[in-house]
């Protein structure tokens, strides 16, 4: 006897169980934007409310400050002398070589300086922050911190933001200063310029507007990187495998947050040449 | 060893908790909890994993929100509270966590000082070395004060935990789990340890454990809580004084036969 089941097969709906799926994501994303930004209005209720934690604060830029330094100062130096070394060709041909001072310290002033330190601080301190926050959510430190009478939101969270925020304009001008040390370096051995030529050439097309924009740059990628970092690690899920998305969660969006922060805050400032 | 008997004041309850429901997604784990515990009393919390009895104490503490039902915390009612009040409330109440929440980046000295210091601004050094010594010399672990967390033992974690609620001199202890994963010697020592800082501190407490030789040891009063509910409560003899097919086999199976 022939059992084959002749029923034609009903196809499933693939269209309409995608869309609930696109639904649920797009919820979800929704759902997220509306948690991070919760998040921020929180930090700024928070921060500049009494008591204040400059104690924590302090401590906080301090390790900011140490954590990146040693590979700031290198990656700092690296791409000033190697950015020098590499223009030097294209403006030979033209016969413009006295001109990579001014073109050393453009690019590393008005974006380089920034974009390389913020990206250095989301792997270091960002990393640090949201497997740190990460951790001591998931062994119920924070929770430990909430019944024992303190606010962790505003311990943990608004010091670190407030530090990051403080700490990357600092390293960045820093950057800046021992990216333009790496271009004297080149300078020096293939044309022997003296150090204060150098610097006289270095400083002269800045204006005012290229100092302000690599501030303000540098004061929004630290907060992103604070503000990325505290998030993903205070709301961490449970478990190990929670912390490490926390940490790798903090790096990405940091990441991807200062790039569009980069090009948007470009074309800003471009509308006040 | 048998727990020495402090007085109970039963006309006064230290905490009331009324009709208590919690749920996570679908999954309701309290449905409609009623607790009270009296001054001087330590009232202990039976069930299986998963029930919601570390639930129960993070509600009490105002860690989560409760979906129905009031829970009232020395005379105040814990929803009704700003974050302030909460904040000052909690200083009454000693939480001890199950994995001891030590914070991993300080030594044990800073682990104690960091509550005191965090609410009783203006204290000075020589009042926080008397608190961290008298602290770490109720509990027996004095010479572990300039240890990381990671340098001690399960057990010491655990009584570090508690020192740590301690130093605040709180009204009310919480213990998640006091005894769970120490070996059977250092469980009677934190039972032991749980009694005396009852004796000591004149506190009233709730112990959440799962384990009998902790519920028999420290407990004036047992709360066996399943599918969300007590479903027997009164003296350790009383509660397992049953054939009811789910508390007899939790009875059977803590003690081997």
């Amino acid at each position: 006897m022939d059992t084959t089941d002749t029923t034609p097969i009903i196809p499933k709906p693939v269209k309409q169980k995608r869309f609930a799926g696109f639904r649920k994501s797009l919820t979800d994303f929704f759902a997220s934007l509306y948690n991070i930004n919760s998040f921020i209005i929180r930090f700024f209720k928070e921060a500049f409310l009494p008591p204040y934690e400059f104690k924590e604060i302090i401590r906080q830029c301090y390790e900011t400050g140490v954590r990146s330094f040693t590979l700031i100062s290198l990656t700092g130096f690296i791409v000033g002398l190697i950015f020098t070394k590499q223009s030097r060709p294209s403006l030979a041909e033209f016969g413009a070589t006295s001109w990579l001072p001014s073109l050393v310290s453009i690019a590393i002033m008005r974006a380089l300086a920034p974009l390389v330190t913020a990206l250095i601080a989301a792997g270091k301190v960002g990393s640090s922050i949201g497997a740190e926050l990460g951790s001591m959510r998931v062994t119920e430190q924070i929770d430990a911190m909430e019944v024992s009478g303190t606010n962790p939101f505003k311990f943990l969270v608004c010091t670190r933001v407030l530090a990051t925020t403080l700490t990357i304009p600092i390293l960045a001008t820093y950057t800046g200063l021992i990216s333009i040390l790496g271009g004297f370096l080149n300078v020096y051995v293939n044309e022997g310029t003296s150090y204060r030529t150098y610097i006289g050439q270095v400083f002269d097309p800045l204006s005012f507007i290229d100092f302000t924009a690599a501030l303000i740059k540098s004061i929004v990628f630290g907060f992103t990187i604070g503000i990325v970092g505290c998030y993903q690690g205070y709301n961490s899920s449970s478990g190990t495998e929670g912390v490490g998305k926390a940490a790798n969660g903090a790096v990405v969006t940091a990441m991807f947050l200062i790039f569009i922060e980069e090009i948007t805050i470009v074309q800003i400032t471009s509308w006040f040449r | 060893m048998e727990k020495q008997k402090a007085p109970i004041d039963h006309k006064n309850a230290v905490i009331r908790v009324h009709g208590l429901k919690k749920a996570f997604g679908d999954y309701e784990v309290l449905r409609g909890i009623n607790l009270e515990l009296y001054q001087g009393e330590n009232l202990v919390v039976l069930g299986r994993s998963g029930t919601g009895k570390s639930v129960l104490i993070k509600v009490i503490s105002g860690l989560l929100q409760a979906d129905a039902g009031t829970v009232e915390v020395l005379g105040q009612n814990i929803d009704q509270l700003t974050t302030r009040e909460l904040q000052a409330l909690r200083i009454r109440i000693g939480f001890s966590f199950q994995n001891s929440a030590l914070y991993d980046s300080m030594t044990v000295r800073k682990n104690l000082e960091f509550p005191l210091v965090r609410n009783r601004r203006g204290i000075g050094r020589k009042e926080i070395d008397t608190s961290v010594e008298r602290v770490l010399e109720a509990v027996g672990l004095a010479q572990t004060i300039n240890q990381m967390p990671s340098e001690l033992s399960g057990g010491q974690r655990k009584r570090i935990g508690i020192a740590r609620t301690l130093i605040l001199n709180p009204e009310i202890m919480l213990y998640d789990e006091p005894t769970a994963g120490l070996d059977p010697i250092t469980c009677i020592e934190i039972n032991e340890l749980i009694n005396e800082v009852q004796e000591r501190y004149k506190t009233s407490s709730i112990i959440i454990t799962h384990d009998l030789t902790c519920a028999k040891q420290t407990g004036d009063r047992i709360a066996m809580l399943l599918d969300g509910k007590f479903q027997r409560e009164g003296s350790f003899e009383h509660v397992f004084d049953t054939d009811n097919a789910r508390i007899k086999p939790f009875f059977d199976y803590n003690f081997i036969k």
